[in-house]
């Protein structure tokens, strides 16, 4: 199934990355596919090979949530800590993987804004620091990067 | 690959002078001379942007002599962007499931709660 919403990635501040996602639901619904754990563990993260084998959450302020996914390299784990609830429509929680490829835990805040029974969802990842962020970014998370993997794709080609 | 490596890496390939310097040596060695001849840079700000991308390990040589062609490393190339590639795939194939999810709750839901005329 191929989405006509695409997803947009800008870099505010220093610190941030923000994703955001047109879906085509009301914010109820996709408010409980992102936090209950029956819904979370069929598409967060489950791409072909991987699955969800642990997904704990406690949505309550200072209440945890723990994901684990187990793929042919093996387990990757991640989790954090619930800072804000507002049912349906905000979580703040902080973020970190268990084998941290940066340093330091991020902040996630998630919005979910309803119109016209669609829902925009928008995902904020604070960093710990600007080469924290820029580190990430580069890994593919803003589609301005797309003009440099065209060009490395090319290079990888000719290689 | 070790996360300073990785760090090294995305930096260097930030730039999109050094990325052409990448797609020219992916044709082949190149002198600094050879590489500089296509920008409008002085050959020490292109020796600049080599230093960069032999320090992320992307490019060998030159060491000594500025005429000691660089040649490109396409192992320390291709760890990075294949990395990377996962990652971006990543988000976008979750965000096509929770389409798929929410389809089937809204289906359910429709059921469950048929409109009032």
């Amino acid at each position: 199934m191929t989405s006509a919403y695409t997803l947009q990635v800008t870099t505010p501040s220093d610190r941030e990355v923000v994703m955001t996602r047109v879906f085509e639901a009301p914010r109820r619904l996709v408010f409980d596919a992102w936090t209950k754990p029956e819904l979370i563990k069929r598409w967060l993260g489950v791409r072909a090979g991987w699955s969800m084998v642990v997904c704990e959450v406690d949505l309550t302020v200072g209440g945890t949530y723990r994901y684990v996914w187990r793929g042919p390299e093996g387990d990757m784990g991640m989790g954090g800590v619930y800072r804000e609830v507002v049912r349906p429509e905000r979580v703040v929680c902080t973020e970190k993987f268990d084998q941290s490829w940066y340093e330091g835990e991020a902040i996630d805040t998630l919005v979910m804004v309803e119109q016209g029974g669609k829902t925009t969802v928008t995902t904020t990842v604070l960093y710990a620091s600007r080469e924290v962020r820029d580190a990430v970014i580069k890994s593919g998370m803003a589609s301005g990067v797309a003009e440099s993997y065209d060009t490395l794709a090319e290079i990888l080609r000719e290689i | 690959m070790n996360a300073d490596r990785l760090d090294a890496t995305f930096a260097a390939l930030a730039d999109p002078t050094r990325r052409a310097i990448l797609a020219r040596l992916a044709t082949g060695q190149a002198t600094v001379n050879q590489l500089a001849a296509p920008f409008a840079m002085s050959q020490p700000a292109i020796s600049k942007h080599l230093k960069v991308l032999e320090h992320a390990g992307l490019i060998s040589g030159g060491r000594i002599a500025q005429s000691r062609p660089r040649r490109l490393e396409p192992k320390v190339l291709a760890d990075a962007t294949g990395w990377l590639e996962r990652y971006r795939e990543i988000w976008e194939g979750n965000y096509q499931r929770l389409d798929a999810v929410l389809e089937e709750l809204k289906a359910k839901e429709k059921k469950r709660r048929p409109k009032k005329r």
